[in-house]
């Protein structure tokens, strides 16, 4: 058993173009850290100093990880996790 | 190009009109790897704000998951500016993030023509392509 994650296409060039990659972890931030080893780069586009990037959706199977616990939200064996880029932009 | 149905369009001149002065967003979806938007989709400005937007983080998973389940994607992602020109800005370059859909501008700031503009942004590169409207 591990924890499903659904990469959008802006970045499966860090995953060879996989939809949807595993891995493991107790913690959100903890399976970034796992995902990296097997997906170089990956995290660097989730994470920035320690905090998820702004402009990065992360949802733990259908709740958006920021009215959760961000990176320390607990994960288990079973749940999905889903990345989306953000959609936003403006005038300013 | 886009090509897109005069319906589809007006759906989206409608929409940026009954939000002005705040900015209006949301998807064209179409079948994968048809480049043919087909079903319209007002998203929520979660900012709602003159001069940004961002779709509602929990709308955007359900829309998406949707567009997934019927092997649709984002066609066509659209926002109004509406005091200033239908070209992207450093925040919409900046922010593009889907490299396949066509970005749809459209300009509310003259109250009688609605500028209508496409554009395709892929690593920071904007490039304006011709939009033919289908009767």
């Amino acid at each position: 058993m591990s924890i499903e994650v659904r990469i959008p296409t802006i970045l499966r060039t860090y995953t060879d173009g996989a939809k949807q990659v595993s891995g493991t972890g107790s913690t959100l931030g903890e399976l970034f850290t796992d995902l990296e080893l097997r997906h170089g780069g990956l995290r660097d586009r989730l994470v920035d100093e320690g905090e998820l990037r702004r402009f990065v959706n992360v949802y733990l199977n259908d709740e958006d990880v920021r009215f959760l616990a961000g990176l320390n939200t607990p994960v288990k064996d079973g749940d999905t996790v889903t990345v989306l880029p953000a959609v936003a932009g403006g005038a300013s | 190009m886009l090509t897109i149905s005069r319906e589809l369009r007006d759906q989206i001149v409608a929409h940026a009109r009954r939000d002005h002065p705040d900015e209006a967003c949301g998807v064209l979806a179409g079948p994968a790897g048809r480049d043919r938007p087909e079903r319209f989709i007002a998203m929520t400005n979660a900012e709602r704000s003159p001069t940004f937007y961002r779709f509602d983080s929990a709308e955007q998973f359900r829309v998406w998951r949707d567009m997934e389940d019927h092997d649709e994607e984002p066609v066509v992602i659209y926002h109004s500016h509406t005091a200033t020109e239908a070209y992207p800005s450093r925040t919409d370059i900046s922010y593009a993030s889907e490299p396949g859909a066509h970005y749809v501008l459209v300009s509310t700031r003259d109250t009688d023509t609605t500028e209508f503009r496409s554009y395709r942004i892929v690593d920071g590169t904007v490039t304006e392509e011709p939009v033919t409207v289908a009767e």
